[in-house]
Parts: structure tokens; C-alpha cells; sequence
């Protein structure tokens, strides 16, 4: 630290007075701790500890598919701590991310495979990636220059467009070149110097490799002289430009550079596949890369990569029903938890809520046995435990639906409401919450993947603004 | 007066039909602090924007050292040695008070980006400068902006501080004109007095030729070579402090809004 003075401060005087905030952030308690003790640890030791621990991953265990979810995971990573550049340093607010993503992986595609020419084009990866980074790096320039005087809502439209020409691009024009909606299958795998990537494991040690050189060139990037330019362009860029910055040129680099990352994510990732196709570079993906960014804390390195890891864990979850109920009961209880008190308030909401449940499935049994004929979707040990406490009928889905609609009535309703009448209404739509899960939303994996994500990101808002690792910002003095 | 360093040329700049500033001429010799002063809305703080090319002039010409800087992009007005403060304070407040001073030493550094990530004997070089001259700068406050406060976001800073902060990144850009934009507006009367010492010792020991705006005709009396008053983007009076503040165009156009040449 550059401190000159490290005594601890006296009580009351300046010093102590100003670093308050300092203390009230870091906190108490066993989290705090931890924090501190990593604190004392220099960064570029923690990655490397961190990064030896996940090299350990494939070698604990014997499942491809779980080495798999690891591939995927990196990749998003990767994008991940591309797009913090753009997005987290120089606030640009780039839609078209994606893009350079598609564009690198069908680069490579092109220069891999037998689509071009009559034997195809066959390049050794190590050229053909570098070839496709530089392109990708002079398209983000060339993208840049239009949108280098847009700002804000101009830019992010922008680049959403351009993001849908690059699908809509691949997808019809030229389908001879590009496969067309099949896209471009047989691409060879990774070489290095006659050394071919075949198997998974092998995909997850390149990609460890390039993420953790990834992340150590941004962490020296963010403490120079071109990452002050770029944080200074996104608090002020009317300030950076009379501070000497060069504001467009700035922020050129930041695309240019963002665009890089992307693509190279991109080569991996069709050598990976070993194909690529249009509809992986479409906007869901996007807004995937966006979730981990903004989940991990939008402007921090490690956040960007934990934020991509726990949004790819959390969707591979949610594609087992019994998990995706774990994450969704578990998301509830932890929201209760936190936002209702005191812990009195808590007890009472919760065991009305299990009163309630027996009571509403009782008397419906009692009226009519084939409204409580179905079973809980959610299977496992949480469709059991909620057998006879959710009323699911044998037929859920008309009723699933109007409930559906119910709930999000009761919720609007809920939020214009105080006090008691809040708590009061909170515990039936509780219930009715549960009563859409089991009933609809488990059978619907890909809406239900989407809107949980977005419940987390919710709770995330209002929990943790700053994102899991991202520090405080301050927008309004 | 000495060779001038700042010269304002018949400069006018029309917001549609309003005049914001309309043929105004002025010279700052080098080594001079001019005060500028006028009630709310005479088109000081626009005469800002358009010495440092947030605006370009729709006539006249501005020159810094004989150069025409009318029309260049801010930077490269910011590059040539203009720098200023902003009346509502327009610091890079997520960042820490130390990289808010560094980061405005981009213009006069070069390390390009590749050779920030392999750390190359140049780029480490320049990066011990540059933190050097921002620990100099701040030091420049003393106590008021000392060590643990380097490491803290701007936004923790009190407000007079954040207005310290903001002459302390302006003196990285190493200009040679400073442009201050009410230093004093919001500080107590204690400060107030330190930014009056401020100032003065921002000319003799930086050699800054400096500008001020300022309502505090206190300040404006202890800091200034030369006055110049505004009204309605047009110079109404130029000269001592005494003269202007008696003249009755000045008088007229305070008390013609309400309020008095006073002192306080
Ligand atoms: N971008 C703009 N577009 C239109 N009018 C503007 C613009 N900027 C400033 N003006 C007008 O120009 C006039 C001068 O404003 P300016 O901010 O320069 O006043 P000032 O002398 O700095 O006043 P104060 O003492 O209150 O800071 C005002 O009438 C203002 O409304
Ligand atoms: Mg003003």
C-alpha cells in the first residue's frame, strides 16, 4: 500500500472519522473475515491459487459431461471478462457483443474445414486463431467508428443491430460460404505444433490457460495508463477529454479489445464443437454474458469470472426438475430470510405458510379428489416432501395458467402494499407461487431457466447492487 | 503586461439567437492571475467551455502561446497546456483520489497497452513517473489531500476537498494556463482564506498562468494581478480591483439583479 502511514488510526481523530465507510463495508462476521484474509494475499497469488485448484477439476472427477459444464463455464468466462472491458471499464453499453464471439468461431470455421475451396482451407490453429483475433480486433474498430459519438441508448441499439445482421448474415447470405441455418460442421480440432485437443479435458485446459492469461494481462491493463483512460471515460467523458484523453480513441480501444477476447472465446468454442452454428450467437446467449458480468460486479476481473461461473452452474442446474426446485424453494426461503424482520415476523409467515398449504389441499380434497390428483412435478425429495401440501390437479395445466397470471397480479399488488396487510397477502401468494411451480413452470425448463436467472439478478439488485465482487459505485453525490 | 499567453480574439458564440458570449477580447500575460467575476448567467463559465473546446467560437479566434486553438478537440487544447476546474465538480468519482490525478497525465505519457501487459522497461519507467507526479500534486495540499486518503474513491472526499481534487488533477495535465472555476464557492471562511494562499502559490511556485472566476470578492481582491467583469457575454469593465469593483457598469449590472458588489 502506498500508505505512509500504517499505524491504526486513533479513535475520533480525521483520519479514523473518514475511513468509517471503509470499516462499515468490509463488515463483521465470518464473510468479513474471509475477505480480509484474502485482502492480505497479494492478487497475483490468488490466482494462481485459484487457478490450481479448478486444474484439479477434470482429475476429481470421472464425468465428461461435468468436465463439459466446466468448457462452457470457462467460455463464458472468457466472454465474460471480454465484455467487462467494454461494459464495466469504459461504460459502453455494447449489444452486439455476441457478434465477435460468432465471428471468431466462424473464422475459424472457414479456415478449418473443408468449406472453402474445393479440399477446403486447413490453416495449423495457432495461425488461423491469430488471423481471426486481428480481423475481430479490426472489426471492432471499424464497428466503433459510426458508434463512437453515440451514446448511451444510440449505442446500445446500434450494436444490437448489428449484432442481429451478424445472424441474420450467416444465416442467408451467402449460405454456400457460411452453411446457412446448418452452419459449418467438421472443423477440425485444436493443433498445436502436430499436438491435436480431442478430448474435453483437453478443451478445459486450454481454456483454464487462456482465462487465466486473460485475466492477468486485464489486471495489469486496469492499473496502467489505458485502464485509467478507459474508467476515466466512463465516469466523465466530457472531464477525461479536458483531463488530455483522446475519449474516442479510448473508447475504440475498448471495443477493439473486447472484440478480441470474444472472438478468441469464439475459435475455442467451434474447435470445441467441432461445428458452428448461427443460433448460438443469438441474443439469449447475450444476455447470459451480461448476467455474469453483472452478477459478479460489473469493472471487476474475479467478478466477471465468478459471475459467468455461478450463471453456467446455476443453468445447469436448472435443467434437472428436482435441482431447478432446490434452486427455486432455496432462492425463496433465502429472500424470507433476509427481507423479512424480525425473526418473530419470519416464524409466523412461515408456519402459516405450511398451515395453509395442508388446510387449502385438504379442503380441495375434500370437495373434489381430482384436484389433488396429480403429483408435484418437481420430483425428488422436494416433489415428495410437498405431496400432500400443494395442490396439484390431475390436469394442472388450465389452472397452472390462470394462476400463473394471479401471481403476478398479487405480486404487482403487493408491492403497493404496507405492513400487515403485506405480510398477510405475502403467505398465499407464497403458496400460489409454489402452486405455479409444480404445476407449470418446472415442465417449462427454458422459461423457467430465464425468469429464475432473473429473479437471482433481482434479489442480486437489492441485496448486493455492486454485484458479488464489484465495489460500491456512486452515481449522484 | 508580458508577452500574452491566452488571447481571446473578438470571440463570439451564439446559442441560437441568445449571445452567450459576444465579441469579447482578452489577454492573459504569462504569469498572471485575472479574475473574472459578473452576476449569474454572464457567460463566464461559457467562456470556459470555450477556451478549453467544449464549444467552438462561432467568430473570433483563441490563442494559447500564439497558436489557434478555435475548434480543436478538447484534449488537444488540454494537450497544449490549458486546464481547468469545473464549477459543479466533475471529478471521476468511482476512481481512487490517486488515479483521478494519474489518469489526467494520459495526454503527456505514451505507454501503449501491449506494453503495460508485458511490462516493458519503458512503460514501468513512466508508470513510477507518473505516480511520482501524482503523489507530488497531492502533496501540493499538504495535509488536506495526504496519504490515506490517495487509496479512498474521489466520492468519499468531503466537498471542499473534491474541489482541492479537482485543482490537483488539472495541475497533472502540466498546463500552463489553469482555468479555476469558483474554487471558493462552498467553502467555509477558513478555506476560503486557504484557497486565496492557494492560488498565489500556484503562480509562484508553478509558474501557472491563471484565470479565475469567482463570486467571493474577498478572494477576488487578495488573489488578483487584474480584474475583468462580464455582463451579458460582453466586457464591461477591465482593470484593478478597485476600479472595477467602483465602476458603475459593474455596480449597475450587480444591483440591476439584486445583489451588490460587496465583500462577503
Ligand atoms: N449549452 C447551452 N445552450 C444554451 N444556452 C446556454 C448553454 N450554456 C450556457 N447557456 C446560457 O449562457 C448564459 C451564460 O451561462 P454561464 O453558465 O456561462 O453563466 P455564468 O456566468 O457562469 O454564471 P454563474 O455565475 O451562475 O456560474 C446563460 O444564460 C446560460 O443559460
Ligand atoms: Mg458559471
Amino acid at each position: 500500500m502506498s500508505t505512509p502511514n500504517d499505524a491504526p488510526p486513533r479513535i475520533g481523530v480525521d483520519e479514523w472519522v473518514a475511513r468509517s465507510g471503509e470499516r462499515r463495508d468490509r463488515g463483521s462476521g465470518p464473510s468479513a473475515a474471509i475477505v480480509r484474509a484474502l485482502e492480505r494475499v497479494g492478487w497475483w497469488q490468488r490466482l494462481a491459487v485459484i487457478a490450481a485448484i479448478v486444474a484439479l477439476f477434470p482429475l476429481l472427477t470421472s464425468s465428461d459431461y461435468a468436465v463439459r459444464v466446466g468448457v462452457n463455464t470457462l467460455l463464458l468466462a472468457t466472454l465474460a471478462l471480454g465484455l467487462n472491458v467494454v461494459v464495466g471499464w469504459t461504460g459502453l453499453l455494447d449489444l452486439g457483443y455476441v457478434a465477435f464471439y460468432g465471428f471468431g468461431a466462424y473464422g475459424f470455421a472457414l479456415l478449418s474445414s473443408n468449406q472453402l475451396g474445393s479440399s477446403g482451407i486447413h490453416l495449423p490453429s495457432l495461425l488461423a486463431i491469430v488471423i481471426v483475433v486481428v480481423a475481430a480486433a479490426l472489426l471492432g474498430l471499424l464497428l466503433g467508428l459510426p458508434s463512437r459519438r453515440l451514446q448511451g441508448d444510440y449505442l446500445a441499439i446500434v450494436t444490437l443491430f448489428f449484432g442481429q445482421i451478424f445472424v441474420e448474415t450467416v444465416t442467408n447470405v451467402a449460405p454456400k460460404v457460411t452453411g446457412g441455418p446448418n452452419g459449418v460442421v467438421g472443423i477440425d480440432p485444436l493443433n498445436f505444433f502436430g499436438l491435436e485437443v480431442t478430448t474435453t479435458r483437453g478443451y478445459f485446459y486450454v481454456l483454464l490457460i487462456v482465462t487465466v492469461v486473460i485475466m492477468g494481462a486485464l489486471h495489469l491493463i486496469d492499473s496502467s495508463r489505458t485502464g485509467r483512460g478507459w474508467r476515466a471515460v466512463r465516469e466523465d467523458p466530457l472531464a477525461a477529454a479536458l483531463m488530455t484523453i483522446p475519449v474516442n480513441k479510448v473508447k475504440l480501444l475498448a471495443f477493439s479489445v473486447g472484440a478480441a477476447v470474444a472472438a478468441l472465446a469464439g475459435t475455442i468454442f467451434a474447435a470445441f464443437q467441432a461445428g458452428a452454428y448461427p443460433t448460438d450467437f443469438d441474443t439469449p446467449f447475450l444476455i447470459l454474458v451480461y448476467a455474469g458480468v453483472i452478477l459478479g460486479g460489473s469493472g471487476s476481473i474475479a467478478g466477471a469470472v465468478l459471475g459467468a461461473t455461478v450463471v453456467s452452474v446455476t443453468l445447469e442446474l436448472l435443467r434437472n426438475p428436482s435441482q431447478a426446485a432446490t434452486l427455486f424453494y432455496g432462492l425463496i426461503l433465502l429472500t424470507l430470510v433476509v427481507r423479512v424482520r424480525p425473526w418473530r415476523k419470519l416464524g409466523a409467515v412461515l408456519a402459516a405458510l405450511v398451515a395453509f398449504g395442508f388446510a387449502v389441499h385438504a379442503v380441495i380434497g375434500a370437495i373434489s379428489a381430482s384436484a389433488v390428483a396429480g403429483h408435484p412435478r418437481s420430483g425428488g425429495w422436494v416433489g415428495d416432501a410437498l405431496g400432500s401440501w400443494v395442490v396439484v390437479p390431475a390436469d394442472p395445466k388450465g389452472p397452472g395458467n390462470i394462476a400463473f397470471v394471479v401471481l403476478i397480479l398479487g405480486l404487482v399488488a403487493l408491492v403497493q402494499l404496507k405492513g400487515t396487510a403485506r405480510t398477510v397477502l405475502l403467505v398465499p401468494l407464497l403458496y400460489l407461487a409454489a402452486f405455479v411451480w409444480e404445476t407449470r413452470l418446472v415442465a417449462e425448463a427454458s422459461i423457467t431457466r430465464q425468469i429464475l436467472l432473473g429473479a437471482i439478478l433481482i434479489v442480486m439488485m437489492n441485496a448486493r447492487p455492486q454485484g458479488l465482487l464489484g465495489s460500491k459505485r456512486v452515481e449522484v453525490l | 503586461m508580458t508577452r500574452p499567453l491566452l488571447e481571446l480574439d473578438h470571440v463570439t458564440l451564439a446559442f441560437g439567437g441568445l449571445h452567450a458570449v459576444e465579441d469579447l477580447s482578452i489577454a492573459v500575460g504569462e504569469g498572471e492571475i485575472v479574475s473574472l467575476i459578473g452576476p449569474n448567467g454572464a457567460g463566464k463559465t461559457t467562456l470556459f467551455n470555450l477556451i478549453t473546446g467544449v464549444y467552438a467560437p462561432t467568430s473570433g479566434d483563441i490563442r494559447v502561446a500564439g497558436r489557434s486553438i478555435a475548434g480543436l478537440a478538447p484534449h488537444r487544447i488540454a494537450g497544449l497546456g490549458v486546464a481547468r476546474t469545473f464549477q459543479t465538480l466533475r471529478l471521476f468519482v468511482n476512481m481512487s483520489v490517486k488515479e483521478n490525478v494519474m489518469a489526467a497525465t494520459y495526454g503527456h505519457t505514451s505507454a501503449r497497452m501491449w506494453q503495460s501487459v508485458l511490462r516493458t522497461p519503458k512503460a514501468r519507467r513512466e508508470e513510477r513517473e507518473v505516480n511520482a507526479l501524482a503523489e507530488e500534486v497531492l502533496g501540493f495540499f499538504s495535509q488536506r489531500l495526504m496519504g490515506y486518503r490517495w487509496d479512498q474513491p474521489a466520492y468519499s472526499l468531503s466537498y471542499a476537498n473534491r474541489r482541492r481534487l479537482e485543482i490537483a488533477r488539472a495541475m497533472a495535465t502540466r498546463p500552463r494556463v489553469l482555468l479555476i472555476d469558483e474554487p471558493a464557492a462552498g467553502m467555509n471562511p477558513q478555506e476560503t482564506h486557504e484557497i486565496t494562499d492557494l492560488i498565489a502559490r500556484l503562480r509562484d511556485e508553478r509558474g501557472y498562468t491563471i484565470l479565475a472566476i469567482e463570486h467571493d470578492m474577498h478572494v477576488v481582491e487578495g488573489i488578483s494581478d487584474r480584474v475583468i467583469a462580464l455582463d451579458h457575454g460582453q466586457k464591461i469593465a477591465e482593470g484593478s480591483f478597485e476600479a472595477v469593483a467602483t465602476n458603475p457598469l459593474v455596480v449597475e449590472a450587480y444591483m440591476g439583479r439584486g445583489t451588490a458588489v460587496t465583500k462577503g
